[in-house]
């Protein structure tokens, strides 16, 4: 009988992290690398009438468009956004030229004479450039509204996030022959590749990426390092010599994507026996200056507009606006942290209007195995919500703080929140984009080798990988090695985003782990590749948001209970609370990892982290500005999982990396709002904010 | 340029360079000592802690000319001790470790602790984190472990 695998291990990156040794992209030496550092735009929106690039001394080189072979665009979606600014530019701090050199105070000096004519053009901050525009429908959602008992109707607001991974996006690279290698802080190493490929417009062996130790990444270097990456190939190119492109603080926290803000309107029809018969939703996400992934990220949002409920009727639009900001992108939750804040919020105005205890008006609604989606696709597993939700109310004594708290009115309150997160690519996107490619090589003395593109940024995925596969073999751990991704030697196993590593990447390391369990011979070299294929039961029609969007769901409650000082209106998390059907976890000590990470981001984007773009320009420019979590902002957490096993992936599990951050903003906000007596609408509820909503806020 | 000597890793060594310099790029660039690490250049996040006579210290904000005749320590020495062996298997057994970035500066900031202290309550540990950025653990394991050491190595400190 085997261990259960979720016995948690020693994680094998442990000793190489702690002790300093672990190499990130600035710890890696390269004889001669010369420094790069980019000159941009300072002005927010307006075109280039001339630049001029002072003399250069000897051995230093200014690179721009015109040094681009293949396509100036980075590839993302749309290729929309230039490696190197051409005329138009966008957004402050929007990349023109690097100035590479041997030394970095030469190059710096070289950018601050670099002169710049513009000329200005009015900036468009509102929505009046919308770039996407989706909508669906699900039942009859006009019969519902016209034939409904009551109508609610409200908005809801988000701010900006950012990463703050504590290493700073970098990235370096060298050529030999015509053949470039990047080494990048990156989480997809092919994003970066196939980009590079159009930026060069050469062939696929003369591109190599590699990723070294990763200092957190969090969407954050999902696909920004693409852009890097593009720089740099093209630098390289023209000047033959291995460089170094390294961000410090403030230019990452200036000109990196960010979580969109969101505007979110919703409207609901309630029947005459308080039930929720039809939700109709606007959706408006600012893309910033490029479009980047945003569309992806507005349809995320749109396919969870209902939240952990299940109803009839629905219609849901959404857009895109492009301003001259600077661009967003990933970040852990992708779309998902906007819609769950606002559908969570929504529900528990509706039932506080409607005089009914607000978990008991959602628990009413919860979706069960075998409802249709918002996109009328199926619930097909089991949906364990209402033993989670028990649980959840047991370990916190949820009901009996929430009414105390109510009637001693001490600026105390109890919030909870419901969520779910898709697993996976949205619809066929991981049959007809990714097609995931993973391998297994064993060598002579038994080693086995998992070649995958998978990223350990923090998540632990070198060490759970290993896990199933020494499980699946039967074999010591010491027996699996799990080299740092390189595209010379790794298939394609897709990017390292979407919750997707250990469900989709991990099922089929499994499933490669059996086949070369099933011919195992000692001592025999075996190579086993394995490819993704979609179960045939997943239809979906992107044109029409129609059909299964995900083929697996993870769901989660989470609890907290906050205190709001009298004087200073700061908010103090007192406990926390989580309990997660996650299918099965493949290492216990790896999941409460990322329950307790996840939720911290989750409960500071709910009230503390505050990022404002004024005018163009983000105001808080580095750490000090930004506040994120330090150990004094945290309170225990105690999370609890329940096993609901799903077929598709590896020993049952589903994803897990993304769920744990979506239901800390809204849990966060409703305690706020529990404890102050007024609405919250708009996160992050910073103290400012508490103070208007105590002065001026609805009840 | 000026001359600057100081003990590093109980070595005495010599630096002619710059007394503007960080003490962040001496270390990494000159000693090539790249177990410290730069995460925000000003300060905060405490990546790039090492010990100046046994204090935590921000070497990013410390400046050549001030570490005149003083005693550096950087992880890379402090992992040969008995010390560190306790931090490491704690932070391991815990799971103190996602990314790792920060990670060698909260060990350092560990040692500075428990060497002051070396039964300190959850809100000192807190208090000696509070220097220390972590995005990812949301640190209650990190003070779990810290607890896990000060336990499992009673009477090294």
């Amino acid at each position: 009988m085997q261990k259960d695998i979720s016995i948690s291990v020693n994680k094998i990156d442990n000793y190489e992290k702690i002790s300093g040794c672990a190499k990130y992209v600035n710890d890696v030496q390269i004889e001669g690398a010369l420094y790069a550092k980019t000159f941009r735009s300072p002005i927010i929106s307006g075109e280039i009438v001339s630049i001029t690039v002072p003399k250069l001394p000897d051995g230093y080189f200014a690179v721009d468009y015109r040094d681009v072979p293949g396509k100036n665009g980075v590839k993302i979606i749309k290729d929309d956004m230039p490696i190197f600014a051409e005329k138009i530019l966008r957004y402050f701090g929007e990349p023109i030229l690097l100035i590479v050199g041997p030394q970095k105070s030469v190059v710096q000096s070289l950018i601050n004479k670099i002169i710049l004519e513009t000329k200005l053009i009015e900036p468009i901050y509102d929505e009046s450039n919308i770039a996407i525009n989706y909508h669906y429908e699900k039942g009859n959602p006009q019969n519902a509204f016209s034939s409904a008992n009551r109508i609610f109707e409200y908005t809801y607001q988000t701010g900006y996030q950012e990463q703050a991974y504590i290493e700073p996006q970098g990235m370096i690279g060298y050529s030999e022959g015509d053949k470039i290698t990047l080494i990048g802080s990156i989480q997809c190493p092919y994003y970066v590749k196939n980009a590079v490929l159009l930026a060069l417009g050469c062939s696929s062996e003369q591109v190599r990426i590699i990723q070294p130790a990763v200092g957190g990444a969090f969407g954050g270097k999902e696909e920004f390092p693409s852009l890097m990456g593009c720089q740099l190939a093209v630098a390289i190119n023209k000047i033959h010599k291995p460089i170094r492109l390294i961000y410090e603080r403030e230019e990452d926290i200036e000109v990196t994507t960010k979580r969109h803000p969101a505007i979110i309107r919703m409207k609901a029809a309630v029947d005459s026996d308080n039930s929720l018969v039809a939700i109709s939703s606007d959706i408006r996400l600012d893309g910033g200056a490029y479009l980047g992934l945003s569309n992806v990220v507005l349809s995320r949002a749109m396919i969870a507009t209902t939240g952990a409920y299940t109803i009839p009727n629905v219609d849901c639009s959404g857009i895109v606006y492009l301003t001259n900001t600077v661009p967003n992108g990933a970040f852990r939750g992708f779309g998902a942290p906007q819609i769950f804040y606002a559908v969570e919020m929504f529900l528990n105005h509706i039932a506080k209007d409607l005089g009914i205890d607000p978990l008991d008006f959602k628990m009413k609604h919860l979706a069960k195995q075998g409802d249709l989606t918002s996109t009328s696709g199926t619930f097909r597993d089991p949906i364990l919500m209402n033993d989670l939700i028990k649980r959840a109310l047991e370990i916190s004594d949820y009901r009996r703080k929430s009414q105390k708290y109510k009637l001693e009115n001490q600026l105390r309150g109890m919030g909870i929140s419901l969520f779910f997160h898709g697993c996976g690519f949205t619809g066929s996107g991981e049959a007809t984009i990714i097609k995931a490619q993973v391998k297994l090589h064993k060598d002579e003395q038994d080693n086995v080798d998992i070649l995958i593109a998978a990223v350990d940024m923090g998540q632990g995925v070198r060490t759970t990988m290993s896990k199933i596969v020494a499980h699946t073999l039967g074999i010591p751990m010491d027996k699996v090695r799990f080299p740092y991704p390189d595209t010379d030697f790794v298939p394609d196993s897709g990017p390292t985003v979407a919750s997707r590593t250990t469900m989709i990447v991990g099922g089929l390391v499994a499933k490669a782990a059996q086949k070369m369990h099933d011919r195992w011979q000692n001592g025999v070299a075996d190579t086993v590749i394995e490819q993704y294929v979609q179960p045939d039961y997943i239809v979906w029609d992107e044109a029409t948001f129609h059909g299964d969007a995900y083929p697996a769901y993870s769901w989660g409650v989470n609890i907290v209970d906050v205190s709001v000082d009298k004087v200073t209106n700061q908010v103090t998390l007192e406990e926390a609370w989580s309990v997660y059907d996650l299918g099965k976890a493949i290492d216990d000590l790896v999941i409460k990892g990322q329950a307790e990470g996840g939720i911290t981001q989750g409960f500071a984007y709910g009230y503390l982290e505050n990022m404002e773009v004024k005018n163009g320009k983000v105001r808080q420019k580095n750490m000090t500005d930004y506040i994120i979590p330090t150990a004094l902002d945290t309170t225990k957490i105690t999370t609890e999982l329940i096993d609901n096993p799903h077929a598709g992936g590896p020993y049952g599990a589903k994803g897990a990396g993304e769920l744990t951050l979506i239901g800390g903003a809204p849990a966060v906000a409703m305690a706020i709002e529990n404890a102050i007596f007024r609405r919250v609408h708009n996160i992050p509820v910073t103290p400012e904010s508490i103070m208007e909503l105590i002065e001026y806020g609805n009840r | 340029m000026a001359i600057v000597k100081f003990t590093l890793n109980h070595q005495p060594v010599t630096v002619q360079s710059d007394l503007n310099r960080r003490l962040l790029d001496v270390i990494r660039n000159d000693f090539n000592l790249k177990g410290l690490k730069e995460g925000c250049g000003e300060g905060e996040c405490g990546a790039c802690a090492v010990l100046i006579n046994h204090e935590i210290v921000n070497s990013c904000l410390f400046v050549l000319a001030n570490v005149e005749g003083k005693e550096v320590i950087t992880i890379e020495e402090f992992a040969k001790t008995k010390r560190f062996t306790v931090i490491k298997e704690a932070f391991a057994k815990m799971g103190a470790v996602q990314c790792g970035f920060c990670t060698p500066g909260m060990v350092i900031a560990t040692e500075s602790l428990l060497h002051k202290n070396p039964h300190p309550t959850e809100m000192e540990i807190k208090v000696a984190l509070s220097g220390n950025l972590c995005r990812c653990t949301g640190y209650n394991m990190i003070v779990e472990a810290i607890q896990e050491a000060a336990k499992a190595g009673e009477g090294l400190w």
